[in-house]
């Protein structure tokens, strides 16, 4: 595991947007009065979507403030976990599965293509700031290996072309459709096989 | 009460204890690092596995409860596997550098390393390497030696009240830091150094400066407040090297503040080591017998009730009562105090200049109040105990001033001795919160007694809890924060002047000759007195000095402390006063004797025989 540390350039000031903000009362509020600090999780991620995925320090100061907790407790937390971003990671943030089912249907495909379409290297933004990506462990999508995720969504079922489309349709600032790349509906089994019933050996 | 075996010796032990206490009162003795008795359990570092009957895997004994019917071991060759193989583990990471470590001969981890500890190492991978943080002046950072016990945040957290320090990362990444390497804010923040099992954390200012080995170590107290903290002070030769607190429950527990610490870099630094006369403005050296011949003549150029004198904050008891007694039997005059302000001070009895709910009492209070008085600074370790008091029983804490961050949380109120009074007076909200509290602790600082109004607001805040029955047997609600370690024990030997206003006649310089022991901080005007300053510091007092007598330091010579809480103790004599400076008790005896051919007492035990009887005599006057 990487060293997980904040980035150097920070913002100066972060502000929960009224959206975010609404949102996080609503989770305060599902704690018990003096025990509002255990929201820390949900509202660092709620920062984290709010500021292009990735958490500023100003942001983990502005959740200490409005959790009444100290400093130190928060950025142990952010830096904890490892799906908090402390450094700028694009407005598109590209997860690669590459653990065993994926690899072996091909991810490390999926990874050229993310070098070549989006930068040389991990967790480096993309020419035009708005991309970076980076190989995480299994995503729990196994059945549509090889896959990868793009903020909240899953593009699974995929091959180095089909890659290289959805990456070129995001840095033109499109929305790519999410789920399969084969035509599938969700996990369900391709050529019309709806049972194990009729397989020899199953 | 569970009764449990360990090593096949039965014990019984008290609800809520851990297998770690039941093994250390069999006197099995259990080797741990993060665990510690005033810090709460964190079960990570897994030196403390013993084996557990019926249990497969050995248990980490400071996390488990004791229960009844336990069958413990603690001395099998299963435990000592499971204990060699944990302190592997921990040396994994850990660097070799026991030779350039201050921690080096004092260091758990050496010390258990002999008994756990393998030879060679079988880690051939590179040995992580975390860089230094900052962690402010005081505190050297090595976390390559880190082993994450933890203790450092918990004491943080827990005792000191200020949450700075923090563990980031994660697994080996892991990182024990403040928040973006600020430095720590707290006044108890070098406690950590003494906290840390390995050589993470050591003084910055004692780097590199002694091994533990080659120090002369005296028990004795600290004078840099009132509450007389019991320290450790460790000399090598001359020179005072570090100050470490010793346990003692009733008073500092384990904890003493980053002043008592750090104070003792001042012992080497302007001292008075020769007596010295001014000339014309300029300062040359004497000789003993040069300087007591002028102060003979000059006394016996001016009428006696022209003298006046002043004792100071840091002084020990046998000074004080020997310059009471310089005055009283060889200048025949009272014309002498030990305070340096105009506060009030009722001494007819002890109660009503003593802390009289004493520092353990703090825990079983049920409210505080606290009138003009800030413990966080003008009793570090009294405030920890607040904070302890907070954290334990949630003791309402209220204050009359907005004095800051006290690590607690308290109430406070608008400031105005008007509201004192309506307080007092019964018809406030706060008045019957007091009344119907069962032992409450009303804490009043110096500053209120400097008040005009000081005498009124005192007797009105003594009478409303003697009208309300708050004064028990077991329970005295009235507590002054003295902040001088010589306050109380200057008042217990009756070293003020309740007939006149000294400080006003001084200022008025009605006076031929001032004699001030160890007194910084008169202020006024000099005209023509003819200044005697004896001390051990080149301060504020020796500037305005015609004539001044090199004294001791509160390291180098015997002497009785009072504590705020009027706790009598006993300073040691860890090194010895530099250049010709004498202990101060000898210097007003040979002055004495200069001036009349007899000494006033012809050694320190008379002296103390003495004063421990004028002290019985005047406790009997006092009731206490």
């Amino acid at each position: 595991m990487s060293l997980r540390r904040p980035a150097k350039n920070q913002p100066e000031t972060f502000e929960f947007s009224s959206s975010s903000m609404e949102e996080a009362n609503k989770i305060v509020l599902k704690y018990p009065e003096g025990k509002q600090q255990s929201a820390v999780m949900a509202l660092l991620y709620i920062a984290q979507k709010q500021n292009d995925n990735w958490i500023p320090l100003a942001a983990m100061k502005y959740i200490a403030k409005f959790l009444d907790m100290p400093y130190i407790k928060v950025y142990e937390v952010a830096t904890f976990y490892t799906m908090y971003n402390l450094s700028p990671v694009g407005k598109y943030f590209v997860q690669v599965c590459t653990t065993t089912p994926c690899m072996i249907r091909g991810a490390n495909k999926l990874v050229e293509a993310c070098k070549e379409k989006i930068s040389d290297k991990e967790n480096e933004l993309s020419n035009d700031k708005s991309c970076s990506w980076m190989e995480v462990e299994c995503l729990g999508a196994c059945v549509n290996a090889p896959m990868m995720q793009i903020n909240d969504d899953y593009y699974e079922d995929l091959d180095k072309e089909k890659t290289i489309e959805i990456f070129e349709k995001i840095l033109k600032g499109e929305y790519p459709k999410p789920g399969s790349y084969r035509g599938r509906l969700n996990t369900e089994p391709e050529n019309n096989r709806k049972t194990l019933m009729d397989l020899k050996n199953a | 009460m569970p009764k449990l075996k360990v090593n096949d010796i039965e014990v019984v032990v008290e609800d809520g204890l851990t297998v770690l206490q039941a093994c250390e009162k069999a006197g099995a003795e259990i080797p741990r690092f993060c665990y510690h008795e005033k810090l709460s359990i964190a079960g990570n570092c897994r030196m403390c596995l013993v084996e557990m009957e019926k249990s497969p895997k050995p248990i980490a004994s400071c996390a488990m409860p004791a229960a009844e019917g336990m069958n413990i071991k603690t001395n099998t060759p299963f435990v000592e596997k499971a204990r060699k193989g944990v302190m592997e583990f921990l040396l994994a990471n850990h660097p070799l550098d026991c030779p350039v470590c201050d921690q080096g001969g004092e260091c758990d981890l050496q010390d258990q390393s002999m008994f756990y500890g393998v030879d060679k190492s079988r880690f051939k991978e590179n040995k992580r390497a975390v860089p230094e943080k900052h962690m402010g002046p005081l505190i050297k950072t090595q976390m390559t030696r880190c082993i994450h016990c933890t203790r450092c945040v918990r004491f943080a957290t827990e005792v000191a009240g200020v949450s700075e320090l923090g563990a980031i990362g994660r697994g080996e990444d892991m990182q024990i830091t403040t928040y973006l390497e600020q430095s720590m804010q707290s006044e108890l923040s070098a406690n950590v150094i003494d906290l840390c099992p390995v050589g993470a954390l050591t003084s910055k200012p004692y780097v590199f400066e002694a091994r533990p080995w080659e120090l002369k170590k005296t028990e004795t107290v600290d004078v840099m407040d009132a509450v007389g903290s019991n320290v450790r002070v460790d000399t090598y030769d001359w020179e005072v090297k570090r100050i470490l607190p010793i346990i003692n429950e009733d008073i500092n527990e384990e904890w003493i503040s980053d002043k008592t610490r750090y104070a003792c870099d001042g012992l080497l630094n302007q001292r008075l080591d020769k007596p010295f006369i001014k000339y014309n403005g300029k300062f040359e050296e004497a000789s003993w017998s040069e300087v007591f011949k002028i102060i003979k003549s000059k006394f016996e150029n001016s009428s006696n009730d022209k003298v006046c004198g002043f004792v100071g904050d840091l002084t020990n008891m046998e000074t004080g009562y020997i310059f009471k007694e310089f005055f009283d039997r060889t200048l025949n005059n009272n014309n002498y105090d030990s305070r340096s302000d105009n506060r009030f001070l009722d001494n007819s009895e002890r109660e009503n200049y003593i802390f009289n709910s004493s520092i353990n009492g703090i825990e079983d209070a049920d409210l505080i109040f606290l009138i003009g008085a800030n413990p966080r600074y003008e009793a570090t370790i009294l405030n920890a105990r607040i904070r302890k008091a907070f954290v334990n029983n949630n003791t309402k804490v209220i204050s009359l001033n907005d004095v800051g961050d006290l690590t607690y949380p308290y109430k406070n109120l608008d400031g105005q001795t008007q509201t004192i009074k309506k307080i007092f007076e019964g018809s406030e909200e706060i008045s019957k919160e007091i009344i119907g509290a069962s032992s409450p602790m009303i804490i009043i600082g110096e500053s209120l007694l400097k008040l005009n109004s000081a005498e009124h607001l005192f007797h009105l805040i003594k009478n409303f809890l003697k009208k309300n029955n708050k004064f028990t047997e077991d329970w005295n609600p009235l507590n002054i924060l003295s902040c001088d370690a010589a306050t109380v024990g200057n008042l217990d030997l009756g070293i003020l002047n309740n007939e006149k206003n000294l400080l006003e006649e001084l200022k008025s310089n009605k006076f031929e000759i001032v004699f001030l022991v160890g007194q910084d901080n008169l202020k006024f005007n000099k005209k023509n007195e003819f200044v005697i300053y004896q001390g051990s510091h080149g301060d504020k007092g020796a500037e305005i000095a015609d004539i001044i007598l090199p004294g001791s330091a509160y390291t180098e010579q015997n002497g009785y402390f009072t504590n705020l809480e009027g706790k009598i103790q006993k300073a040691y004599k860890a090194s010895y006063p530099p250049g010709e400076a004498k202990e101060d008790w000898q210097i007003i005896n040979e002055l004495a004797e200069v001036m009349n051919n007899r000494k006033l007492f012809n050694d320190i035990e008379e002296l103390k025989s003495s004063m421990f009887n004028y002290l019985k005599l005047q406790q009997k006057k006092t009731n206490i």
